[in-house]
């Protein structure tokens, strides 16, 4: 579905990406891995097309979109993206939050209401939030109304970005059911960046770890428990000795 | 544009009352103060409408625009409400640069009529209720002396500082990056190179237009 060759991403003399290889299977939950500037945003928003990289390949279901420097508009492909912070539009209420992408493309705003209403309801929020603006939610609130953003374009791809930071671990283990629920539902693939363990192994049915912008681990749930790779290892017992630095 | 246009009205209706009335001061104490009814009055006027209305005008607007559209875009730019935008499909130039800067060229002209017209009065009060002149006269006076090039050369100024005001705080805000520190920085950037922007840019329209 998602596959990534030889990726590389410098920012002037600083290289995050250093040939990024990344295979994601169509209709799978892959979870990125790896501490705090290890590039896993970075690598995330060069699928999106949101930075540049330097050189590599990528390709969203067999279409090349990145090659020689240059993207390659495919209109074809939906891609989601929920934001580490919601990045909900502050000046917008809920419901044109929810239904943005509709409204852009001259959908009815009555359809587009009505659409956002179901959207929040698949996410868990009642239809008394609709018309209040994203400032006037709690932070676990605003990423249920993010998600919804993100699902109610029916994405075939849908990237989550650090989707439990800044959550109490209920809120945090409600967005990671959600999102297991929610993605198993529009039948899309997800690729998800966390440092939080638990939300990786929810989540996940592959999980790849980053590290001085190369993958330098890929496993699963059941597998990562066992590795005796050392930076796995320091990784997800969060210990301050090791190979990390 | 009703931020641009109607919530700007106030803070420039009222520097140009005071800076017409101050204007009508100058130019009676300054000046030969036989025949100053006339003097007064058409100097204020073309002062007004040819510099003072679109330039003062325009800087407090910068003050005002400028800076709220870095910090509105900038803060954008830093919560990732931008990537959100572009991920839905939605060009920013579009969706955010475009419609600021029609509403900055057209609202610009609209405000300075509102400014040309409360400048000169300005100066009309101070010389009626201060300096002794006959109110009638004065707006005569005004009429009489005042060309249409006058206010149409205001007018256009006004626009183009419209275009300066609103590119610049986008320029800034899409540009800012590290936080808050970024946003107030390109807030601050924003008015600075809005502001000389407009002054240097006005000395040049004045050159082609009346150099001739």
């Amino acid at each position: 579905m998602i596959k990534i060759e030889n990726l590389h991403k410098y920012f002037e003399n600083k290289k995050v990406l250093n040939g990024v290889n990344l295979d994601i299977e169509e209709g799978t939950s892959s979870v990125i891995i790896g501490g705090s500037g290890t590039g896993k945003s970075v690598l995330i928003k060069c699928i999106l097309g949101l930075l540049t990289p330097e050189k590599g390949r990528i390709s969203i279901k067999n279409n090349l979109i990145f090659e020689n420097g240059k993207f390659k508009k495919n209109s074809k492909i939906k891609i989601g993206m929920l934001f580490q912070g919601g990045a909900l539009f502050d000046s917008l209420r809920i419901w044109q939050n929810v239904s943005f992408y509709n409204i852009q493309n001259g959908k009815n705003k009555k359809l587009c209401f009505d659409d956002a209403i179901l959207n929040l309801e698949k996410v868990g929020l009642s239809k008394d939030v609709v018309n209040l603006y994203p400032s006037e939610l709690s932070g676990g609130m605003q990423k249920r109304v993010a998600l919804a953003r993100a699902i109610s374009i029916k994405p075939d791809i849908i990237f989550f970005d650090e989707p439990t930071t800044g959550l109490d671990p209920i809120s945090a283990d409600v967005i990671n059911k959600l999102i297991i629920e929610k993605v198993r539902d529009i039948g899309a693939t997800s690729l998800t960046i966390t440092h939080d363990m638990s939300s990786a192994r929810t989540i996940s049915d592959k999980i790849h770890m980053l590290h001085k912008g190369e993958i330098i681990w890929e496993g699963n749930k059941d597998t990562i428990e066992s590795t005796d790779n050392p930076f796995v290892v320091q990784f997800i017992n969060g210990l301050s000795e090791g190979p990390i630095n | 544009m009703t931020f641009i246009g109607y919530f700007s009205l106030p803070v420039v209706s009222l520097t140009s009352f005071f800076t017409g009335g101050a204007l009508a001061l100058q130019i009676y104490y300054g000046g030969n103060q036989f025949n100053s009814e006339a003097i007064v009055s058409s100097i204020v006027a073309l002062g007004i409408t040819r510099e003072l209305g679109p330039v003062l005008g325009g800087i407090v607007v910068a003050g005002r625009v400028s800076s709220a559209i870095a910090a509105e875009l900038g803060t954008m730019k830093v919560t990732e409400q931008i990537d959100a935008l572009k991920t839905l499909s939605a060009d920013p130039i579009s969706y955010l640069i475009v419609p600021r800067i029609i509403s900055g060229i057209i609202m610009l002209p609209i405000l300075i009529i509102f400014a040309d017209i409360i400048g000169i009065m300005g100066g009309w009060f101070i010389g009626t209720q201060s300096l002794g002149f006959n109110g009638s006269v004065y707006i005569q006076n005004t009429v009489d002396f005042l060309e249409v090039n006058d206010i149409s050369s205001g007018l256009i100024k006004a626009s183009f500082f419209g275009f300066i005001i609103t590119i610049m705080g986008c320029y800034q805000g899409f540009n800012s990056n590290g936080g808050a520190q970024g946003v107030g920085k390109a807030t601050t950037n924003a008015v600075v190179s809005a502001s000389v922007l407009i002054l240097a840019s006005n000395y040049i329209m004045t050159n082609l237009f009346f150099a001739s």
